[in-house]
């Protein structure tokens, strides 16, 4: 526990400059554990979905296993030989992104970062396309430009994915206040890992959004490491969100693996930044199974594979959330099952549209420029 | 291309227009025409540096915004705003501010459309001031838009005069790109010399340069406040018989540079006024541009009149000796017509 600030646990959001009378405003949240050198502890199914519409509920599932698999896929594809790259992967991170996407609309905006399937796939975008931008192919969302790292789908409110670890964040507080300037009743909600906190654009876009009082949700997905680095070695305090409190915002960290826990969180700190009254931070402690890209060989190990075990065993947000469905009764087997099947054909045709994509034509890579370039062609 | 040869009256009244007038009627005009131009920028609502009086009464504080320092944000946050609807002008003052936010200009501002597919349109404006040759020192009197250049994506302006920098500024502010704006703040002198011309719509076209000085001899080619050294080492040289062509590219990205050729083609020889470093600056590109399309026309090597690659000093005894001057200009015109 460290002084006053919200930590992890706390269902607790401070604003203490703005609205000195609701200090202690509650989020719904639960208790989050601490990804980084810890056992997590055995986890029952939940807490009950009384508040989640049945068929949000599905929703929440059917866009998890999206992520699941078309990672999965790109696995396959990767040893194939038919990727031509790495690819960091949010397998574990699912609940994280869905809940988020899911608490905005399908108007609003969102920014990612270079972990960057899972967030437009929650937003919405079409699989097929963003699979084909990932073999370079001439239909890829981004004309084959983008790539992994780059992901956008304007027509879903992403705009676009860095492989500059924090440099999206300034972006995302563009488009709030974009947003706010122009009164169009949008948010942003913007991704960035536990490492992008100690960037400085982190602080400048915190301080920015807070004294506009922007309406922008800053989302951190902390896996607990830096590609190899634990976060509690080089970051200067075991939450990320108690540096809301240097910003005069609510800081709140919830369980990462939950995704309705991360929908509630986001939700709140939506509903307030529609209102008026300015950004949040919201931490999900969540893990990552794989490592910092695929493929990826890290001379020596930073974490145990007993740890790994532990939370692809235990803390499978999927996993966690299918048992959960099937406990609150208004949802069957059989619909789960015909969830998965349609996102296995999904993402069987997401494939084979990309793989049936034709590569771009050279003259491609001359196009969407500011201006026509000196020797274009030669 | 075409190019404008300004007549001599014309240039007089061009002269009037001062560069803070100039910035300031741009900024208001497009302002008042379009309601997604929002300003931003430090110290801006109590207009310390001149270019925003009455903006705030005007516009209200939603379109005009006072900025925290912090530089990377503001730009990343301005590339944001226009890719979510808005038309910012950012004011970064000092063009040596911009090294804090280079990443922002280069991985986000330049990029965006790019590798997105063309799916972000980014009209934003940044502008700054080329603050040297004033006791600044190496903090403050950087010259630095050759890296920009640099960049794919970044278009470049460096106007020479007031009523192009009007013209060039309204043109930035309509563009759906990203636009650099960098404003030589040693012609900030020539402010408040007559009545500004309002005139909504006068705009200058980018990749267009201008001629303002006709000549046969020798084509000098000026940025920025190097085509105000080059027109009065013209005027120098014009006594002993020697007729200079004046260049003014007015944009660097993109460069006219048919203009630039074509004139080159005519004179047969040429020399760069630059006030930025001399390694890698816009005059050694159009030097490089020269010698591989107008190779067949040149008499004469293509010099670079820059700045040595030294920081900026302090004491005005070490600091005035660096940069372009006509005496250099001179000499170099004298060189490359054989005299030594």
């Amino acid at each position: 526990m460290v002084g006053p600030y919200p930590t992890c646990g706390d269902a607790v959001v401070r604003d203490r400059r703005r609205n000195p009378e609701e200090s202690e405003m509650e989020l719904a949240t639960q208790r989050a554990p601490d990804p980084v050198g810890t056992t997590p502890d055995p986890v029952d199914v939940g807490p009950d979905l009384a508040d989640i519409d049945a068929d949000l509920a599905v929703e929440m599932l059917r866009r998890m296993l999206r992520i699941r698999r078309f990672e999965e896929a790109t696995i396959d594809l990767f040893h194939a030989g038919e990727l031509p790259a790495m690819v960091h992967l949010s397998i574990g991170q699912e609940a994280a992104i869905v809940g988020a996407c899911l608490a905005t609309g399908v108007d609003d905006y969102m920014t990612g970062n270079h972990r960057s399937h899972g967030h437009p796939i929650a937003k919405g975008a079409r699989l097929d396309r963003l699979m084909a931008e990932l073999l370079g192919r001439a239909d890829g969302v981004c004309k084959g430009k983008g790539g992994s790292m780059h992901l956008a789908d304007f027509s879903v409110g992403s705009l676009g994915e860095s492989g500059i670890v924090g440099s999206a964040i300034p972006v995302a507080t563009g488009a709030g206040l974009a947003a706010d300037v122009l009164g169009d009743g949008r948010i942003c909600l913007c991704f960035f890992g536990d490492g992008a906190a100690n960037e400085g654009v982190f602080h400048e876009s915190l301080n920015l959004a807070a004294v506009w009082r922007l309406p922008v949700v800053y989302l951190c997905e902390n896996n607990g490491y830096a590609v190899s680095v634990r976060a509690d070695d080089l970051t200067s305090v075991p939450d990320i969100a108690t540096r809301a409190l240097a910003y005069g915002i609510p800081g709140v960290v919830v369980d990462g693996q939950d995704v309705t826990a991360t929908y509630r969180a986001v939700a709140a700190a939506v509903a307030r930044a529609r209102a008026g009254d300015g950004p949040s931070i919201v931490e999900t402690k969540t893990y990552r199974f794989h490592e910092h890209a695929y493929g990826l060989k890290l001379r020596e190990a930073y974490r145990d594979d007993a740890e790994v075990g532990t939370w692809s065993a235990d803390r499978d947000p999927i996993s966690l959330f299918t048992a959960r469905l099937l406990a609150d009764g208004r949802t069957d087997r059989a619909r789960i099952d015909a969830v998965r099947a349609e996102v296995d054909v999904e993402i069987a045709e997401a494939v084979e549209f990309a793989r049936r994509s034709p590569y771009p034509e050279p003259t491609e890579a001359y196009r969407d420029l500011y201006h026509e370039p000196e020797g274009a062609g030669v | 291309m075409s190019a404008d040869t300004a007549s001599a009256p014309a240039r007089r009244r061009s002269a009037e227009l001062g560069f803070l007038q100039a910035i300031q009627q741009a900024q208001q005009e497009e302002m008042a025409r379009d309601e997604r131009v929002i300003l931003m920028g430090q110290d801006l609502r109590a207009n310390v540096f001149g270019a925003a009086a009455g903006f705030l009464a005007e516009f209200g504080p939603a379109r005009v915004r006072d900025l925290p320092l912090s530089e990377a944000a503001s730009v990343g946050m301005a590339a944001g705003a226009a890719m979510a609807g808005l038309r910012p002008i950012v004011d970064l003052t000092v063009a040596s501010f911009m090294f804090g936010a280079m990443d922002q200009f280069i991985s986000q501002v330049a990029k965006s459309r790019y590798m997105f597919g063309g799916q972000a349109r980014l009209p934003v404006v940044y502008r700054q001031a080329l603050y040297y040759h004033g006791g600044t020192a190496a903090h403050h009197a950087d010259r630095p838009y050759p890296m920009f250049m640099n960049v794919p994506g970044l278009k470049i302006i460096v106007p020479s005069n007031g009523p192009d920098l009007k013209g060039l500024l309204k043109t930035a502010i309509r563009d759906d790109n990203p636009v650099l704006c960098f404003e030589d703040a040693n012609l900030w002198g020539r402010r408040g010399r007559g009545p500004a011309p309002a005139d909504d719509e006068h705009l200058v076209p980018f990749g267009v340069a201008a001629i303002p000085r006709a000549g046969t001899d020798v084509t000098v080619i000026g940025i920025g406040g190097g085509v105000k050294l080059a027109l009065e080492a013209a005027d120098q040289l014009a006594a002993d018989g020697i007729s200079v062509e004046v260049v003014d590219p007015r944009t660097l990205v993109p460069m006219d540079w048919s203009t630039i050729v074509a004139s080159v083609a005519r004179t047969g020889r040429a020399v760069v006024v630059d006030p930025a470093n001399r390694t890698c600056s816009a005059a050694s590109e159009i030097a490089a541009h020269l010698v591989e399309e107008a190779f067949d026309a040149l008499r004469a090597p293509v010099l670079r009149v820059t700045t040595d690659d030294i920081h900026v000093p302090f004491s005005p005894a070490l600091e005035k000796q660096i940069y372009p001057s006509t005496d250099k200009i001179v000499a170099a015109v004298r060189r490359t017509l054989g005299e030594r």
